[in-house]
């Protein structure tokens, strides 16, 4: 329970900061501080595998894309004397939205004016089948994923395919002209064509 | 490494030079710790105790002997089910470190050096992460207990020995070690991102590097049998594991060592090059052929 309400509670304020820092690299390092309170949440609701995937994927790869982009964007400390509650009529009607959407997600027991289940007292099942033999996180997931729900690994793979096609067309506008080094014609020279070579050299005006 | 390169090394601290590193470490400690005035304060304080920190985390799940019938613990911090993976996620979160030494020292030259050998690492990290695949698929488990005792009919650096060797060579470039140290050599002369470190920040960052060095070379127990000894037969079980792990620890940082004595330096775009066009595609076929050898032959475990 304490393990619970540190991780939220640092999770939560750490999310407020990320939109309340004025530097951008501060912000994107309240983000990385959300994802390892996050991952430590799921550490505690037995989820191991999903908690380092966490760590490795959005810390690891992820904010430091983030990371990266902020800190070469040389941006200055933005001293924004802007008046911030220029925007709260209509941001605050969004955030209340949002915060409606999450008490509908959530359970629909909290909103007593909607038909409820009504269950107050429920018993509670114990699957025994998981006390005699557990799988682990990986091995459940292994044996879902890649056979009932193949479909969505393959989704999920072509999805990041073309991600990354865009990502290498965007960058190879100009680049693919570039002069590059032939290693093996490099090792191929051998010491009458290198005295050519630097025949060549020799008379480029510097 | 002295010896490689014709010279005489330090030998005037201890007997063979052996406390030199002792005697850094104390030089390191009493030196005035410089602050650069314009640098953010507590990024730029946090940044090696990062380093430092995830490297001896990382030590948590690493096994030194089973829970034998006669001992009837694991010697291991902790025994994690994910225990590779979170290896794989402390490596990454290696990269922070060295980004956040490098902007906080608020200096052009810090900043790209920590730039660039952030993106080696983390170039180097998919290779990594392929090959710990391919050592995954043999045993079953991530959990590093398991993946020790899977070696007991045969180390797994016999038939997965090119893998071996690429999972070497990753974890040099992974650690800025050797071939690889063009941000670190950097660090040595002027520019990199330790530049404006001074006593206990510097020392923690080296620290931390050689720390990390150390955690990839117990990484090669995946492939070398953890502490388990050559063959299976009594003689060389007398000997505990502890001191069969630390043998071929030692065997491996020797090995560190010698190559960074023996081969030149990779230029930055040549070792981009080798990570993403050579050992990407290669620990990629490996995972492939690995996992097609053992669903032909009916081996899964």
């Amino acid at each position: 329970m304490i393990l619970f309400s540190v991780f939220s509670s640092i999770a939560l304020v750490s999310s407020v900061m990320v939109i309340r820092a004025k530097n951008p690299v501060h912000s994107v390092l309240f983000f990385i501080l959300v994802f390892f309170n996050t991952s430590g949440l799921l550490v505690l609701l037995g989820l191991d595998f999903f908690a380092m995937i966490f760590l490795v994927v959005y810390v690891g790869a992820i904010a430091v894309l983030f990371l990266f982009v902020v800190m070469m964007l040389n941006i200055k400390i933005a001293e924004i004397h802007e008046n911030v509650l220029r925007y709260l009529p209509v941001g605050g009607i969004i955030g209340l939205i949002f915060l409606l959407e999450i008490f509908f997600i959530i359970d629909n027991d909290y909103i007593p004016i909607l038909p409820t289940k009504l269950s107050t007292t429920y018993l509670t099942y114990t699957v025994y089948a998981e006390k005699i033999q557990s799988w682990t996180n990986l091995e459940t997931l292994g044996n879902l994923l890649y056979t009932t729900y193949f479909i969505l690994f393959l989704v999920s793979s072509l999805i990041l395919l073309v991600a990354m096609i865009g990502a290498i067309v965007l960058t190879m506008h100009k680049t693919t002209q570039v002069k590059r080094q032939d290693v093996f014609r490099q090792n191929a020279i051998d010491f009458k064509t290198l005295s050519i070579a630097q025949k060549i050299t020799q008379s480029d005006p510097k | 490494m002295a010896s490689m390169q014709r010279r005489k090394g330090p030998n005037v601290v201890g007997l063979f030079g052996l406390l030199q590193p002792l005697a850094d470490g104390f030089k390191l400690m009493i030196k005035e710790p410089i602050l650069p005035s314009s640098a953010n304060l507590f990024i730029f304080i946090m940044a090696p105790v990062i380093t430092f920190m995830l490297s001896l985390i990382a030590w948590a799940v690493i096994p030194n002997q089973l829970s034998t019938p006669t001992f009837d613990y694991g010697m291991v911090l902790s025994d994690l089910n994910v225990g590779i993976l979170y290896l794989f996620a402390i490596s990454s979160l290696g990269v922070y470190g060295i980004i956040t030494a490098g902007w906080s020292s608020n200096s052009k030259y810090a900043f790209l050096g920590a730039l660039r050998s952030a993106a080696q690492m983390v170039s180097y990290e998919v290779s990594i992460g392929l090959i710990i695949i391919t050592v995954l698929i043999c045993v079953g488990s991530c959990n590093f207990s398991e993946i020790v005792i899977a070696q007991k009919q045969i180390w797994f650096g016999i038939p997965l020995f090119p893998v071996f060797i690429m999972f070497f060579i990753s974890c040099l470039a992974e650690t800025n070690r050797a071939p690889f140290d063009l941000p670190e050599a950097e660090a040595e002369l002027v520019a990199g991102y330790n530049v404006e470190y001074s006593s206990m920040g510097f020392a923690l960052s080296f620290s931390g590097e050689y720390a990390n060095m150390i955690l990839m070379s117990l990484c090669t127990l995946l492939f070398l049998g953890g502490w388990l000894p050559i063959l299976d037969i009594p003689i060389f079980q007398a000997i505990p594991g502890s001191i069969w792990f630390s043998i071929k620890v030692l065997f491996f940082l020797f090995v560190y060592i010698w190559v960074r004595a023996a081969f030149p330096r990779y230029r930055y775009d040549q070792l981009m090059r080798l990570g993403w066009k050579v050992f990407l595609p290669l620990s990629l076929a490996r995972v492939v052929s690995v996992s097609g050898v053992l669903v032909a032959f009916d081996w899964l475990p």
